[in-house]
């Protein structure tokens, strides 16, 4: 005689086992946030958020790495807002399928996939390189443009295609052109849609590493223009832990980089849903 | 006139993405694949890497890559697989609105954190717990696996929801367990999402370079067990592209083009699977 276990006890197991590694999942996640935020809330301070980093990180703040982080990701966003939400304007409002549209969809699905290192790889050869931009804000700003592109296209594509036909419909009949109903209609009510990618990009570029270390530099001084070397925060993170400098600094600045990127990803989540809640 | 010029702006904006990834491609192999053929394929898929005196086998890093990914996977997919299912078929509205965004959320955690992680938690309790330097396969296979979660969990669960209702009632209707229905039924028809989602996962992990840096130890011979130390293929372009030059800057680009092939059939695989629904 085989021993069978019926469907209800199987069912009954399944959900048991489900809800212990969902658990298990979830707790996890959980752990590593308050862990770090258990060592590190103590390290902050006004002075820890505002002074200069003295003895390679041993000593002082992070405020050089708090404005090279700023400025890289400003100069990032800058760069692929235009980019990024001109090509999903173009995909939505004059493609109608087709080859371009197929190839437009193949190179941001692919980039979305290219991992950090690559990126780092290219705006080392390319922009700090053969451009002779040097280990700069502009190099870092450029590399991690190219890196947060398909964020932004495939955000701002779902929103501008969530704004509804009759919208168009009716700036057209009121006389309006082609390039009018975009920048006067569509654009402005897919806005709070759009500016959840770029958030989202934000968020990614900030907790980046391997692409700004061979783009942007370490250096820890408070950059004087664009094309000074910079360190961000994320950098001088993983350089104060894989070298052992300080592990209480450490702390401190993964509690400063998971606050702003945990507001950064909340801002993002609540401005689409706001955007879901009234156009799906 | 003025709609002419600005679609032809715009057309040439669209075509940024992909002419990134051109440049991407060109440099990348530019700078790598000549490296490959002067070494010689027979001596660039060996295992000796002296890359200051001209030995440019890569042998023991893909094999780490492997390794370390396979090991991730392992790790990922049944937890993520359980997330999924647990989330889409066993549980309330309330706690699907609540637990998706919050693991997505942490989707967002920077790498450098996990890797931070695995240094002063991980790491100890692996040398404490089995022996060995902790700094290992082990070490790098769960911090990935714990990587690559909101990856899985995310697109398995979208996709398990797309399957449509009527699929659950025919199923409830011929007297099928919730349980049965999933394992039988559902796991079926959500086939493509949850293996592009592992795909990706997988091209996540492979992809991987600070977090593995940091706890994988990082030394160059294929590991012998699950506690001996690794490189991979990213940790090795990361740790020495600061101080490369010449021949050996070549070696490391063409690390990233190998790399960097894999990424792109991965993704392919990942697309079409997607597009084929």
């Amino acid at each position: 005689m085989t021993f069978r276990i019926g469907p209800r006890t199987s069912q009954i197991i399944a959900y048991i086992l489900l809800l212990v590694m969902t658990s298990i999942t979830v707790i996890v996640l959980f752990f590593i946030i308050v862990y770090i935020f258990n060592h590190g809330i103590g390290q902050l301070s006004l002075e820890f958020l505002t002074d200069r980093t003295r003895e390679m990180g041993k000593e002082g703040g992070i405020f050089p790495s708090i404005i090279g982080t700023l400025l890289v990701t400003m100069f990032a966003i800058a760069v692929a807002t235009p980019l990024g939400v001109g090509s999903a304007v173009y995909l939505v409002e004059y493609t109608r399928g087709g080859l371009i549209r197929r190839i437009i969809s193949f190179g941001a699905d692919c980039l979305a996939g290219v991992p950090s290192i690559i990126f780092g790889l290219f705006g080392f050869i390319f922009f700090v390189i053969k451009l002779n931009l040097g280990w700069s804000i502009i190099s870092g700003g450029l590399t991690l443009a190219v890196m947060i592109l398909p964020t932004v296209i495939r955000t701002a594509e779902e929103a501008i295609k969530a704004v509804p036909h009759t919208y168009r419909e009716i700036s057209y009949s009121l006389g309006g052109g082609k390039l009018d109903t975009i920048v006067k209609v569509v654009l402005p009510t897919s806005l709070p849609g759009i500016l959840t990618g770029i958030i989202l990009g934000i968020g990614r570029a900030v907790g980046e590493t391997a692409a700004v270390i061979f783009t942007a530099g370490s250096a820890l001084g408070i950059p004087t223009s664009l094309f000074s070397s910079t360190r961000t925060l994320a950098v001088h993170f993983y350089i104060l832990a894989r070298e052992g400098i300080s592990m209480p600094k450490a702390y401190g600045t993964a509690t400063v980089l998971i606050i702003i990127i945990l507001a950064v990803n909340f801002i993002a989540y609540r401005l689409m849903h706001r955007f879901i809640a009234r156009y799906y | 006139m003025k709609d002419k010029i600005a679609e032809n702006i715009l057309l040439l904006i669209a075509f940024s993405a992909i002419l990134s990834l051109l440049l991407i491609t060109f440099f990348i192999f530019q700078q790598g694949i000549p490296l490959i053929f002067k070494t010689g394929l027979h001596n660039f898929f060996s295992i000796s890497w002296s890359p200051t005196k001209g030995g440019f086998g890569i042998l023991s890093m893909i094999i780490g890559s492997l390794m370390v990914t396979a090991g991730a996977l392992v790790v990922g997919i049944p937890f993520g697989l359980a997330c999924a299912v647990f989330l889409a078929e066993f549980s309330s509205p309330t706690i699907q609105k609540t637990l998706k965004p919050i693991i997505e959320l942490l989707a967002g955690i920077p790498s450098v954190v996990y890797g931070f992680i695995g240094i002063v938690i991980l790491v100890p309790f692996i040398r404490e717990t089995f022996g060995g330097p902790g700094f290992s396969v082990l070490a790098a296979s769960i911090i990935l696996g714990i990587m690559i979660l909101p990856t899985i969990v995310s697109i398995s669960y979208d996709s398990l929801l797309a399957v449509p209702n009527t699929y659950r009632e025919g199923s409830y209707a011929l007297g099928a367990t919730k349980w049965q229905t999933v394992r039988m039924l559902l796991l079926h028809a959500a086939r493509s999402g949850i293996v592009a989602g592992i795909i990706l996962g997988m091209g996540r992990a492979i992809g991987e370079t600070m977090a593995v840096i940091m706890i994988a130890g990082n030394a160059l011979k294929i590991p012998g067990s699950l506690l001996d130390s690794v490189r991979t293929l990213t940790s090795t372009i990361a740790l020495e592209l600061g101080y490369a030059a010449g021949d050996h800057r070549a070696a490391l680009f063409a690390c990233g083009s190998i790399l960097f092939i894999i990424i792109i059939i991965l993704n392919i695989v990942a697309i079409r699977v997607t597009g084929r629904k």
